[in-house]
């Protein structure tokens, strides 16, 4: 597991991501696919609208991987790559990527598991090419912060204000 | 572990609140829930045993605002408390920017609370990060209950604020010194933010 390193994820990432989702839900004919970071963060999704809060299923999401994780290692594996979760009309396909990041795809009966899983493992290689990329580009060419403090005082003050 | 999205211009960060079983975590959560202007929190998720007992976290997602252009979210988890969860406690640390320690005041919990405060120093440092660099702020929980059940702040300060970070005494059922806490710690992540950016 990496450290608490920061992410910036720029433009240009940020649609060859959503790129490569759109080409899973199209192959897979699943229904939605999100990108959620190992510490519970959304990065992307993309095809149907969510019916649900997407920050809450986010956080799940890791805590599932991470528990799915720590289980793995107590039977002698060094990890589970990926977990399905099966339900009556909705299901989820769950997959690691470059061991930073989880790859979700949410699908119906409009498709097989078994394809959505063919379909997640191209996925997960080509992702995990954009990601090592990202990484290996560290800091580099990236957009400066502005400084944060200015006017985070106001804001807290708003936010607790009576 | 902060995301900054340079696309829809959002800044992420982690907050975890650190501290024994029954010090007051998820209640400091709970309170700011009820606190917040509706449009400003998202749904809180408390993953808890039958009796309530924290079981794998609490999550609540606060907007912060726009801090120089970035609508900039915070995202406070609480960790189980109780020593045996300790499995789970390090999974909701993974990634945390700023670290709120929530001890609990009576006399007969200091143990407790050295013993978490080391807990936190190790599982930390499991995952390479020093106490000392970490954004962290103690608040010494229910100050309100009968002065001869409680150390007071200056002891408290004493006993566990070696590294002399913000501290705050607070009573957490009835919100007194929640929003300083969080206060404190916003500023400090987002300092840390700011810094670790190329300029």
């Amino acid at each position: 597991m990496t450290g608490a390193g920061s992410w910036s994820l720029g433009e240009q990432d940020h649609r060859r991501i959503t790129e490569q989702l759109n080409d899973l839900l199209r192959e897979s004919n699943a229904r939605c696919a999100l990108l959620v970071d190992r510490t519970g963060q959304l990065l992307a999704n993309a095809g149907d609208q969510l019916q649900f809060d997407p920050t809450s299923f986010a956080s799940l999401t890791a805590a599932d991987f991470s528990a799915n994780d720590q289980l793995a290692k107590m039977i002698g594996e060094p990890e589970f790559a990926s977990l399905f979760h099966q339900g009556e009309k909705e299901s989820m396909y769950l997959a690691d990527v470059a061991r930073r990041v989880i790859l979700v795809v949410l699908f119906d009966q409009r498709t097989t598991v078994g394809l959505v899983r063919l379909r997640v493992k191209q996925a997960v290689g080509d992702l995990a090419k954009l990601f090592e990329e990202m990484f290996q580009r560290g800091a580099d060419g990236k957009p400066a912060l502005p400084s944060l403090l200015e006017g985070a005082d106001d804001e807290i003050d708003k936010l607790f204000g009576d | 572990m902060s995301l900054v999205n340079f696309t829809s211009r959002e800044i992420t960060c982690k907050i975890v609140y650190y501290g024994p079983g029954r010090s007051g975590k998820t209640t400091n959560l709970q309170y700011i829930y009820g606190r917040v202007p509706e449009d400003r929190r998202g749904r809180m998720v408390s993953l808890a045993t039958q009796t309530d007992r924290t079981l794998f976290f609490d999550f609540l997602p606060l907007e912060l605002g726009s801090i120089s252009g970035f609508t900039t979210r915070f995202q406070l988890y609480t960790v189980p408390g109780q020593v045996y969860y300790n499995a789970t406690r390090k999974l909701v640390l993974q990634g945390a920017d700023g670290v709120v320690f929530v001890a609990d005041s009576q006399i007969r919990q200091l143990d407790e609370n050295i013993e978490s405060l080391q807990n936190l120093q190790a599982n930390l440092l499991e995952q390479g990060i020093d106490v000392r660099t970490i954004p962290l702020v103690l608040q010494y929980n229910k100050q309100d209950l009968p002065s001869d059940l409680i150390l007071q702040v200056a002891d408290l300060e004493e006993q566990l604020n070696f590294r002399m970070v913000p501290a705050f005494g607070a009573s957490a059922v009835v919100g007194k010194g929640l929003f300083e806490t969080l206060r404190a710690i916003s500023e400090r992540v987002l300092r840390k933010l700011s810094e670790a950016q190329p300029a």
